[in-house]
Parts: C-alpha cells; sequence; structure tokens
C-alpha cells in the first residue's frame, strides 16, 4: 500500500486537488439546489404571516412586490380560523376534522386490505392470481377521472353524495367509502416488499403445520413494520394531498363536509374566491403542511423504504 | 463527385433500412398482438367448452343431492347434511330471485329483470312510453339514464356473482359425493371455516378487495366506456323541449367516435383537429416529465451520496420537503409566484428589465408563449418530481456492488465511464418497471397540468378546444365539468387508455422483472 502511494505520489497531488475541486463544486451545486426547491415553499411559509395592509385598510392577498415580508404577525391565521367561508362558520376548523376522520379511517381500512392483498399475490399461489394482477394492471390504465364521475352517480344513488349540511356526515362516509374501496388495487409495493422477504420461512412453517393465517400473522407481520408504516403513511396522507378525487365526490355537496384541499382550492378559485384571501390560503397550507411534513420526517426511514421496494418492483 | 456522393448514398440505405425495420417491428407487434388475442379467445373457448363438459359429467355422475343443486342451490349440501351450508347457499338463490324479480327501486329506478329491460331501452317504459311518441305518457316520472345505466350494470354484476355462487354449490356437492365415495365424512361447516384460514386463505383475504374493487373500479370503469356508446351531453339533453326528456339520454353506437373522424359535427370538427396536436404534446410531456425527473434525480442521488460530502442528511430532508407538502399545496404556490401579479413578474417589474407580466404559465391570457408554458410546466414538474427519484435511486446505488466499480478501476476506467458503464446501467435494469409506470401515470397526470396552467394558454376556434399544455386527461375533464360533453369525454378517455395499454404491452410484457417474477424469491 505504502510503496503504491510512493510510486504515484505526483498523481496523488494532482488527484487531491482534484478532489477539493470537484467537492467544492458539488457543495457549491447542492447548496444553489437546495435554495431552488426552498425558496417556494419559503415563500408560502412567509406568505401566511405577513400581515401588510393595502391602501383600503385590508390585509394584502397575492399582489405583493416584495419577497420578503415588512410586517408579520398571525392575523391570517386567526382569520382563517374564525372567518366564515360559504356561509359557514368556523369553516376551515371544520375541513381539518373532516380530513382528519377520513385520513384516520381510510387509512385504517387500506392499510388491512393493501396489505392483506399484497401477502397473497406474493407469498400464495392459487388459480385466478395471475389473472387477477393482469386486471388490475388493466384497470389502473383507465384515466382514474372518468370512473370518478361513476361512483359519484353511484354514491348519490345510495345517498352518500351530494347531500345537503343537515346530513354532511354522509358524504364523508361516501369519501371514507371510496377511498378505502380503491385501495386493495394499490398493493403493488407492498408485494415487491414482500416478494423479498425468504420464502423459506413461509415453507418450513407450513412443514411444521402452520396455517397460512399463522403464517400471516406471526412470521410475515412481524417483519414486515416498515411496509406497515409506509402503507399507513401514504393511506393517511392521502386524504390531505388529494383534490381531484375529493373534489369530484365531495365538492357538489355542502361546504360542511368538503376536506381542506377542496376548501383551500375554493378560496383561490370557486364562486366565492378571492385574490385577497392568497395570504389566508397560504396560512391554510402551513396548518396542514407542517403536520404533514413533520409525519414524513420523523418516518423517513420508512418512507425510503418503501420508495425502493416500489421502484425495484414497480 | 463519387466521393461526396457515396455518404449520401449510404445514408439513405441506412434510412431505409431503419425505415424497413420499424416497419417490421411494428408488423410484428401487430400481428403478435393478433396473435395473442387469437390464442386467448381460443383458450377462453376451449375453457369454457370443459367447464361445460365437466358440468354435464357432473351432472352424470353426481347423487340424486348434486343432481337437484343444479336447480336448488344448497340441495346437495343438505342432501349430506351440510346444513349450515346448504341453508346459506338456499337463502341466497332465493334473495337472488326475489332481487330479480321484485325489482326494488331506489330513487324510482329499479333493479332486477326490469334494470336489464332498462338497459337494453335507455329508457323505462313504465313511466314513459319512449319507443312511441306521439302517444300520450301515461305515467310522467323522471327517469335518470345515468341511474338506468347505473343500475343495469349493478344488476349484471350481481347475475355474475349469481353464476358464480351456483358454481361453487355444485362443486361443493359433488366434493362431497366424492368424499362419500371414498368413505370419507363430508367436511363439516367448522372444517370449511378453518380452511378459510389456511387452504383457501386468499378467498377470505381477497373477497373484501374484490368485491370493493368490482363496485367502485369496475362497474365505474365499464360505465364509463359505456357512456362513449350513448347520446349522453347536457346540451343535447338540455336542449329537450318535454322535461321529461332532460335526463334521458340512449345508445348510439359508434356515432361519437365517427364524429371525431369524419368532422361531421362542430363538435367533431373541433375535437378532431385537436386530437392530434394534443396527443402530441401529451407525448411529448410524458417523455419530458419522466425522463427530467428520472436522470435528473439519479444525478442528484449520486451528487448526495458522493464520498466526501457531509450533511448528507441535511440535504436529503430539504428535498424531501417537496414530496411531503401536498401536491395541490406545492402546484398552486408556484403558479401564484408565477402568475402576473406574482413575486417574480413583480421584481422583474420593479427591476426595469421587462415592462409588462409575462405569462409563465399561460393562464392569463391567449396571447401567451404556449412554448414558455410547455417549458415551465416541464420544469416545474422536475422541481416536483426530481426528489422522488433521488430517494429511489439513493437506495439503489448503495446496493451496487461495489466490486464492479473496483474492477473497473484496475482496468484504468474513468468516473464519468463508471457513470455511464455501471451506474446508469444498474440502476436503469433495475428500476425499469418504475420507469414504465410513471410513463404511463405522466400521460394521466392530471394535478400538475390543472392545478399549474388549467390547460392554458387558451387556443382560439371554439367551445370544446383543448388548450396548449392541455393533456388528454385534462381535455377530458373539461369535456366532461365543464362542457358537459360526457360521451365525447369519454372517447378521449377510450383513446387514451388504448394508447397506454399499447405502451405498456409493448415494454411490461418484455421487461425482466415481469418474465421472470419468481426467480427472486
Amino acid at each position: 500500500m505504502m510503496q503504491s502511494k510512493k510510486k504515484f505520489n505526483g498523481f496523488h497531488l494532482t488527484q487531491r486537488a482534484n478532489n477539493i475541486l470537484s467537492r467544492t463544486l458539488s457543495y457549491l451545486g447542492l447548496v444553489m439546489l437546495s435554495l431552488v426547491w426552498i425558496i417556494p415553499i419559503l415563500w408560502i411559509v412567509l406568505s401566511a404571516f405577513r400581515t401588510e395592509t393595502n391602501v383600503d385598510g385590508d390585509l394584502i392577498g397575492i399582489v405583493v412586490s416584495n419577497y420578503f415580508p415588512t410586517k408579520l404577525g398571525f392575523d391570517n391565521f386567526i382569520n382563517l380560523f374564525t372567518n366564515s367561508f360559504y356561509g359557514v362558520k368556523g369553516a376551515f376548523p371544520m375541513w381539518m376534522l373532516n380530513t382528519l376522520i377520513v385520513a384516520v379511517v381510510s387509512c385504517v381500512v387500506s392499510t388491512f386490505l393493501v396489505l392483506s392483498v399484497a401477502y397473497c399475490m406474493s407469498k400464495l399461489r392459487f388459480k385466478m392470481r395471475k389473472a387477477w394482477m393482469n386486471l388490475t394492471m388493466i384497470l389502473g390504465l383507465f384515466p382514474g377521472f372518468m370512473s370518478m364521475i361513476a361512483v359519484y352517480f353511484l354514491l348519490k344513488s345510495i345517498g352518500l353524495a351530494g347531500n345537503t349540511a343537515e346530513s354532511a356526515y354522509l358524504n364523508i362516509l361516501g369519501l371514507i367509502l371510496a377511498y378505502s374501496a380503491g385501495a386493495g388495487m394499490g398493493f403493488q409495493v407492498a408485494k415487491g416488499f414482500f416478494d423479498v422477504l425468504p420464502t423459506s420461512l413461509v415453507e418450513s412453517a407450513k412443514l411444521d403445520g402452520c396455517s397460512n393465517f399463522r403464517i400471516f400473522l406471526k412470521i410475515i407481520l412481524p417483519m414486515s413494520k416498515p411496509i406497515i408504516i409506509y402503507t399507513a403513511l401514504m393511506s393517511f396522507t392521502g386524504p390531505w394531498m388529494d383534490f381531484i378525487f375529493a373534489k369530484v365526490i365531495i365538492g357538489q355537496g355542502a361546504p360542511e363536509c368538503w376536506t381542506v384541499s377542496v376548501g383551500l382550492y375554493s378560496l383561490l378559485f370557486g364562486p366565492q374566491s378571492d385574490a385577497n384571501l392568497f395570504t389566508q390560503f397560504a396560512a391554510g397550507c402551513v396548518c396542514i403542511g407542517i403536520p404533514i411534513v413533520g409525519l414524513f420526517m420523523f418516518l423517513q426511514k420508512y418512507y425510503v423504504e418503501g420508495v425502493t421496494a416500489g421502484a425495484v418492483k414497480g | 463527385m463519387a466521393d461526396v456522393q457515396k455518404p449520401s448514398l449510404e445514408n439513405g440505405k441506412e434510412k431505409k433500412n431503419v425505415f424497413l425495420v420499424a416497419c417490421k417491428a411494428v408488423g410484428h407487434f401487430l400481428t403478435s398482438i393478433g396473435k395473442s388475442i387469437g390464442s386467448f379467445l381460443k383458450k377462453l373457448g376451449l375453457k369454457i367448452g370443459r367447464a361445460f363438459k365437466n358440468l354435464w359429467q357432473i351432472f352424470v355422475d353426481g347423487s340424486i343431492g348434486t343432481k337437484l343443486s343444479f336447480f336448488f342451490c344448497g340441495s346437495g349440501n343438505l342432501y349430506h347434511k351440510q346444513f349450515f351450508k346448504g341453508f346459506l347457499y338456499l337463502i341466497f338463490q332465493i334473495a337472488f330471485i326475489l332481487f330479480m324479480v321484485l325489482c326494488p327501486e331506489i330513487n324510482n329506478t329499479p333493479y332486477g329483470w326490469k334494470a336489464l329491460r332498462n338497459l337494453a331501452l335507455m329508457g323505462n317504459p313504465e313511466s314513459y312510453v319512449i319507443f312511441r311518441p306521439g302517444e300520450l305518457p301515461i305515467k310522467v316520472e323522471k327517469d335518470d339514464s345515468k341511474l338506468l345505466l347505473l343500475f343495469g350494470l349493478v344488476t349484471i354484476a350481481v347475475v355474475i356473482l349469481y353464476i358464480i355462487v351456483w358454481f361453487s354449490n355444485i362443486k361443493s356437492s359433488y366434493k362431497s359425493d366424492q368424499d362419500v365415495k371414498a368413505g370419507r365424512k363430508p367436511t363439516s361447516f367448522k372444517q370449511d371455516m378453518s380452511s378459510l384460514l389456511d387452504n383457501r386463505f386468499h378467498f377470505m383475504m381477497l373477497t373484501p378487495t374484490a368485491i370493493a374493487a368490482l363496485i367502485f373500479t369496475v362497474i365505474p370503469t365499464i360505465f364509463m366506456i359505456c357512456m362513449a356508446f350513448t347520446t349522453y351531453n347536457d346540451f343535447d339533453m338540455n336542449a329537450a323541449l318535454d322535461p321529461y326528456y332532460k335526463n334521458l339520454f340512449h345508445w348510439n353506437g359508434l356515432t361519437n367516435f365517427l364524429d371525431i373522424f369524419e368532422g361531421s359535427t362542430t363538435l367533431g370538427r373541433e375535437i378532431g383537429a385537436r386530437f392530434f396536436p394534443v396527443l402530441g404534446w401529451t407525448m411529448v410531456w410524458a417523455v419530458f416529465a419522466t425522463f427530467t425527473c428520472y436522470f435528473g434525480g439519479i444525478l442528484l442521488a449520486i451528487l448526495i451520496n458522493k464520498k466526501g460530502i457531509r450533511f448528507k442528511k441535511v440535504f436529503r430532508t430539504v428535498f424531501i420537503l417537496t414530496i411531503a407538502i401536498p401536491q395541490f399545496i406545492s402546484l398552486l404556490a408556484m403558479r401564484n409566484i408565477l402568475s402576473g401579479q406574482g413575486p417574480v413578474n413583480q421584481i422583474l417589474q420593479n427591476l426595469g428589465w421587462i415592462d409588462s407580466a409575462i405569462g409563465f404559465l399561460g393562464n392569463n391570457t391567449s396571447g401567451d408563449n404556449p412554448y414558455l408554458a410547455k417549458f415551465m410546466v416541464i420544469l416545474i414538474n422536475m422541481w416536483l418530481g426530481i426528489p422522488y427519484t433521488m430517494l429511489m435511486t439513493s437506495g439503489i446505488l448503495m446496493n451496487i456492488p461495489s466490486d464492479l466499480y473496483e474492477a473497473a478501476r484496475v482496468d484504468g476506467a474513468t468516473k464519468t465511464k463508471m457513470l455511464f458503464k455501471i451506474t446508469f446501467p444498474y440502476i436503469i435494469f433495475v428500476t425499469t418497471p418504475y420507469l414504465i409506470s410513471s410513463f404511463i401515470g405522466n400521460i394521466n397526470s392530471f394535478n400538475t397540468i390543472f392545478l399549474l396552467t388549467g390547460g392554458g394558454p387558451n387556443v382560439v376556434g371554439g367551445t370544446y378546444v383543448a388548450g396548449e399544455t392541455d393533456l388528454l386527461v385534462t381535455w377530458l375533464y373539461k369535456l366532461t365539468i365543464t362542457n358537459g360533453e360526457y360521451n365525447t369525454g369519454a372517447v378521449i378517455g377510450i383513446f387514451t387508455f388504448l394508447i397506454t395499454a399499447t405502451i405498456t404491452l409493448i415494454t411490461y410484457r418484455r421487461s425482466k422483472a415481469y418474465k421472470e417474477e419468481d426467480t427472486f424469491q
């Protein structure tokens, strides 16, 4: 080792200089890229806290010429939580609560469905397996938007969509149903994870007389903490992030049953939208962004594992 | 002279060759599709034939109980004293017959045999004699063709479900026959239940998903396909003078498809004129959106995971932020930042660099530069998508066997060479399925376009035309939600499906991950 270093001494020196140069460039590139990624996010956060007023004395909205605000405060948050939107008092907290309910329930149901389907597809061999997988793939190729309209009619015909304020909870129930029902089709990531788990374990357990149910419960599930957390995280954050599905299913119903994404969108675009509401929109974004981002950061390890499992097996 | 001509000649030859090869490939693909459809139909026919033969065999061989179970579900099981199972089958059959005969109604729309009749007629003859115009209505109730179609499909699903249960009833009875013949006792209900946890575990686990998928995915998708063959659009339906017709549409075969190809109506002409430009842009978008994010993400991952770079976690966290923030927020934020009144335009104007606001995303006026909007959309999509690929490839980068690099270093390969000869091929090999699914996802990428540009800049020339950055999906949204042209929207939806299906068939079926699914296990 020493000998080789001596031999190529000159080469090493230039390589070191080269290394320092390339490292500096890498840092520079990374910092620049980080700025590009952060600036839009920071702007939303700053907008949420800006309290400059316009000529009329109202809080300004979108019309700003400076990136950094001159006055900061919590006015936007206070307005957001106390103002009434679309004639509903305290609409925003209501939307938050709706989304939380939808997220929790559909998280539990979806995680169960996804894991059970993924396990069957990965570790069990049965007659309709290939057919099922092909059917799932084919259905996934249709633009999901078109079937959403039919789902809306379907829910409406059984009274779970398009209801007025008095029975707004029925709309929410319909949304939960629609979210959870589609979950079983998205088993590919979890299947990719199960595929990598050694089959020999399953086989030896089977030789010991273990039933498939016990194998799933006692052997597979304890080994799949990452994928359980990943699936739960995805289905919990889904309702907070989804916009178009929620808009089609509950957008026509009373504002009392909206989720945050539908509500926040309606502040910017909609019959009662207003450019001056932009700072309140930003405040709303911060309100839902912080818990979700926190959750992601907290569970980052599992998220990355899930993403990698999904990558390899698509 | 000859020297100059020679290369051009060769070039021409090469071009011709490439063209020929491409033709051959397409021809090969088409014949292979034809062949595979043919073999599929043949297999299906054989399967059905065999099933009937088996059924006949069972009928001949079976005990009197099994023979009866062809007509009365569960009688075979009752004959073998499997009372619980037998009664379950019987109750199911009775419920099915009641459902079909009594036709329960929701919103004045019946299920059962009436639903099937209504599906064919797309009208309910009991509430109005639609196929005899001129005759006075006997009973005017506002029928809704949407519901007639939907309930008809649901009824068909119920019938299929019944047939499956009927088959399983015969099979179960026949199995008990065999058990008795072999001197065993027929399985008890308890045994059947416990087999659900073992041999037929998949049955128990998949049933809830199958039912949910049937109701919320399969039926809606078929509903959507059916809409393409009807006259379902708000314009025609609202034009009806008789209020009864306001919610009625009927089957019209391939008219909607022909309209687009022949351009015989205004709608068909406008859509036909814009279809190929939109399709072209959808493809361009999908290619750019997929590959910019893909290679950008790989490069970023290599940069972050480079030896000697510190604060890896900090950098990674910064990029994960964009994944964690709900997409509609970051997209709407981007839209506002780049809007006419947004900070970018304002700052540029304050600096005196530009005189009037630039329509970066083309959603302000129709005179905006379409190429700028398209470029910006792809750029912003990179902002959204690169972190995701970065995360994904980071894990894969660490899995590349290091002896590959060692060997390359010994052979004197440069770093760039290693990047192109080892790193990229390895990652691409491993992530091909992801690449395909992300390509398909981008073809159907509704959120990005809808929330960023809304399809703008607008194209002058009619009510139904798509904007410059509209993809097939967002156009579909406009046609259905904004214009109420459900049938034409469905036609576009079917085209989109055909395109994505072709791409998937060609690529996915050839990928190793699909062919060698079991090799990793």
